[in-house]
């Protein structure tokens, strides 16, 4: 896809609510400017969407994007579809599911962290872990409670040079794994863009049926004896806590036809062991980034006092 | 209450010398699928508990259909529980295990009421798993822990369910005080500190 069919669609996306202009009329116009008027694409893109904003009676705040979007912290993201700009170090590069993403991961900001997602189609720059950038124009999204930031390709990146400061959100519970609930173990997720959906039965709640993507997950119930909290391991954690790998849970799932073997096989590896988890709270569950199996007690005699003393 | 979203019930923390005791059982709400608590001595209700425990025999107790029962020791007491075709993991894990062995047991408490008239307490499991000593023994430490717990505020005006104990159980506490010294002083790091202090 040409750059100048890129800032045409954004900018017909940026008037998709006000004006019926087509990619195709804004790429006519834009082509113009650069082709036959030899004008750096930068300067016939303003050029063209001042004429639209006029076009339309606009000001530029009025339109999503172009700049006039309210900066927030990752922590105040709390709706899906809104047009914002956040400045945040990217803390966590996570293995993109499908192709068609091209870099997924974690943001951080001193309000927290929040998941983003690239899409293989924006031909947006390369992100680095650690580096800390100003991102304008990105979307958020929900999905099950939990909130996200879609970079898309009007986003703009700009790498700063001061670090920002990432503030810990995570929190820690600790207890006996109680329970392993219904759509853990060896999953099948929805393979369409941006889904990942688990799939019941081969289909999609959103998408029908479709060839989906074997994952693994464990949604599970940690309970100290006080209160209960439903946790969920992703891949690489469910890996951590059961010590059994995506391939080899494919493999054990084919050899007995059956993919509930997989699931049987980590409760009876992990149910009523106790762990302390940490990680993101997202809406009802934790997300266990850090799992520690918990051993014998750590100081009895500590107890037996406090028992003596009553 | 009843508007509540359902949530999912604690499992209590309790001993087998205190968990025999009860046999009383209550709701909260006239809803038919309102959860069935048991009503611990020391002052709480219990809907699911989580014991760590030996299991020392099992049979398989059924009929027609396999029905296991199996006997589960703590320092203090037996648990029983019993797994038949409606618990189907539980009841594979009976079938499987050899005792003795360490295992972990999440489950509901379940009475009935024996041909003599007096109500026995066991105990209907959602999951058995076989663990190791240092898990039985973290289990001790916290049972004792929330045990502890529940004596410091037996005494506390406000707390409902205690007073609810004393009306429907005429039983020293102090009895519980002593289950929860007793196990403690059975764990082997507190006996080999012991023996450090003698040597």
């Amino acid at each position: 896809m040409s750059d100048l069919r890129n800032h045409a669609e954004a900018i017909a996306e940026q008037f998709s609510e006000h004006l019926g202009v087509s990619a195709e009329e804004v790429e006519d116009r834009l082509a113009t400017l650069v082709e036959e008027y030899k004008i750096p694409a930068d300067e016939a893109r303003r050029s063209v969407t001042n004429h639209y904003l006029d076009q339309a009676g606009l000001e530029r705040e009025d339109i999503s994007g172009g700049g006039g979007n309210r900066q927030v912290q990752l922590a105040e993201v709390d709706a899906a579809d809104e047009w914002v700009d956040v400045e945040a170090k990217l803390v966590d590069l996570w293995e993109p599911r499908s192709d068609s993403i091209d870099q997924v991961g974690l943001l951080g900001d001193p309000s927290g962290t929040l998941k983003f997602t690239k899409w293989a189609t924006s031909d947006l720059p390369t992100l680095s872990e650690g580096v800390s950038y100003r991102f304008e124009n990105v979307v958020t999204d929900e999905y099950e409670g939990r909130y996200s930031v879609k970079l898309n390709r009007t986003t703009g990146i700009t790498e700063l040079d001061e670090e920002i400061e990432v503030g810990d959100d995570a929190i820690e519970v600790d207890g006996a794994l109680v329970d392993i609930q219904r759509g853990s173990g060896l999953i099948k997720r929805c393979p369409e863009e941006g889904c990942t959906r688990v799939l019941q039965n081969g289909r999609c709640a959103e998408h029908g049926e479709v060839d989906g993507e074997f994952d693994l997950r464990i949604k599970g119930v940690l309970d100290d004896g006080l209160v209960v909290q439903e946790v969920i391991f992703d891949k690489e954690s469910t890996e951590e806590l059961t010590g059994i790998e995506l391939e080899e849970a494919k493999q054990m799932a084919m050899d007995a036809l059956d993919t509930t073997v997989v699931a049987d096989e980590m409760r009876t590896e992990t149910l009523g062991r106790y762990y302390r988890v940490s990680g993101p709270k997202y809406g009802r569950y934790v997300l266990a980034d850090e799992v520690e199996e918990l051993g014998g007690p750590t100081d009895p005699e500590a107890t037996l006092i406090r028992a003596r003393s009553i | 209450m009843s508007n509540a979203a359902p949530t999912r019930e604690v499992a209590q923390r309790v001993f087998a010398r205190e968990f025999n005791d009860a046999s009383y059982t209550f709701k909260e709400s006239d809803d038919e699928r309102a959860p069935l608590y048991l009503l611990l001595p020391t002052g709480a209700r219990a809907n699911r508990v989580f014991f760590v425990g030996t299991l020392t025999e099992k049979n398989d107790v059924g009929e027609d259909n396999e029905y296991w029962q199996g006997r589960i020791v703590d320092p203090t007491g037996t648990f029983f529980v019993y797994a038949g075709q409606y618990q189907p993991e539980a009841a594979t894990a009976l079938r499987e295990i050899e005792p003795p062995a360490y295992v972990a047991v999440a489950g509901k408490p379940r009475t009935y009421e024996t041909d003599d008239g007096s109500i026995n307490v066991s105990i209907r499991p959602e999951s058995i798993t076989e663990v190791d000593v240092g898990i039985r023994d973290r289990w001790v430490v916290e049972t004792a822990e929330r045990t502890i717990d529940r004596l410091k505020t037996f005494d506390d005006e406000a707390n409902e369910y205690a007073s609810m104990a004393r009306e429907h159980y005429d039983l020293p506490v102090e009895n519980y005080r002593q289950a929860v010294a007793t196990a403690l002083e059975s764990l082997d790091e507190i006996e080999a500190e012991d023996d450090g202090i003698e040597a």
